[in-house]
């Protein structure tokens, strides 16, 4: 028998915010994972919005390359505002 | 807990890697773990075990509430009953969810519950023979469940204490509606009154016993700690459990089975008699009064079910080529 293909779930839970994961379904097409995800994930108004994503699809970065990828920005603090200098006297900039 | 039959030796042999370290570390620094994250296998096999026994749990947990939702006394309890019932396939589902991050197929779970290779929560091997059975599973079940699923929503392994924290959210409700049932009969005529109380005199010492056995026989608990998958034993959360419950059930002007039970001024605790662990290990074994009719009815409906499955992947795959 084949496996049922497993979905990713994002609700977004009003407008203004991002969908955000809550988990995953398994449905044989698109419109039943929607249904399965409404089903599972919003029985108490938690979202106005729903996507589903086949869970093959998605290309995540590998935890291993975490150093490689993310360190560097920590020591580039001219990046972050507190690294230059404003006179008082300027005010709120 | 619901995964009670983890409580055996484990003899997992200890993985002195360098990586092993740093994870140990990382846990010990209250990080969370993530899928992708390295692990060592035993953390992936108990989790896989733990998530997806807790999961079959929450499933079959549906069979003996279900049992109600026609004979419910009322629209309003028939609402809440189905809406509970409802919760506890969304747990299942959840979980079901957190185990497959860790690389396992739900198909294959699924087999695991189905063939007896994998475990429920003992306590879905008792009947519901009364109408108030439904209101002390609300109270004492779900009730039991909060005590051990609220450590949970700080487990270390991400997916699973993510899906904790939804389940939490929605127990309350659970317990809130059972206890609310068991009041309404505890306040009611007195035939009533002796069904609330017949229900809880079957139901006390089974939802002891969800805790799993005494410290002094779980083994398992200590590994599960240090990777703080558990954070409190067995007996810590179950003495929770009774400190919590005995007042509301004197509340109910209810009596509990129990001639030992009595508050120990010492230790501001409730001290309960002796576990009859002995009733324990045989319906774990499979020998409670309806572990036979629970898997049957899980075979049942993943018989029934097949064509609706083999039909929709037809469709889609009609679909599809359609579209091509
Ligand atoms: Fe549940
Ligand atoms: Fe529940």
């Amino acid at each position: 028998m084949t496996n049922t293909p497993l979905w990713e779930v994002f609700v977004r839970a009003r407008n203004g915010l991002a969908h955000k994961h809550v988990g995953s379904v398994h449905a044989a097409d698109a419109t039943m994972a929607l249904q399965a995800a409404r089903d599972v994930y919003t029985r108490r108004g938690e979202g106005l919005s729903l996507w589903v994503v086949p869970s093959n699809a998605i290309v995540a970065s590998d935890p291993t390359d975490r150093e490689m990828l993310f360190e560097p920005t920590g020591s580039k603090i001219y990046r972050h505002p507190t690294f230059y200098e404003v006179p008082e006297e300027v005010g709120h900039m | 807990m619901y995964s009670q039959a983890l409580n055996t030796k484990d003899a997992a042999a200890a993985d002195t890697s360098p990586e092993a370290a740093s994870f140990q570390a990382r846990i010990d620094a209250e990080e969370r773990i993530e899928p992708n994250d390295w692990m060592p296998d035993a953390y992936r096999r108990t989790l896989i075990r733990q998530i997806s026994q807790h999961a079959h749990s929450e499933i079959v947990g549906m069979l003996p509430e279900g049992n109600w939702i026609t004979r419910a006394p009322s629209l309003r309890r028939k609402a809440a009953l189905l809406a509970k019932v409802q919760d506890e396939g969304g747990h299942g589902l959840y979980l079901y969810s957190a185990a497959e991050t860790l690389g396992v197929a739900r198909e294959e779970l699924v087999d695991q519950l189905l063939t007896g290779r994998a475990k429920y929560s003992s306590i879905f091997n008792y009947p519901t023979l009364s109408w108030a059975d439904i209101g002390t599973i609300g109270w004492l079940v779900d009730g039991a469940a909060i005590m051990n699923q609220i450590p949970l929503c700080r487990c270390s392994f991400g997916p699973y204490a993510r899906a904790m924290i939804r389940v939490c959210r929605e127990e309350s409700f659970h317990q809130r509606q059972g206890y609310e049932i068991v009041l309404t009969l505890a306040r009611g005529t007195p035939a009533q009154k002796a069904m609330a109380q017949d229900a809880l005199n079957r139901w006390w010492w089974p939802c002891l016993m969800m805790f799993g056995p005494p410290d002094t026989d779980s083994q398992h608990s200590d590994t599960s700690m240090r990777w703080k998958i558990k954070r409190f034993t067995n007996d810590a959360l179950r003495q929770k459990f009774i400190d919590a419950t005995v007042p509301q059930g004197h509340f109910l002007g209810l009596t509990f089975p129990d001639p030992d039970l009595r508050f120990d001024e010492a230790s501001g605790h409730w001290q309960c008699g002796t576990i009859d662990w002995s009733e324990f290990r045989r319906v774990l074994a499979g020998d409670g009064p309806c572990n036979r009719e629970r898997l049957a009815a899980r075979q049942k409906a993943h018989d029934d079910g097949a064509w609706v499955r083999e039909a929709a992947l037809a469709h889609a795959a009609k679909q599809q080529r359609k579209a091509a």
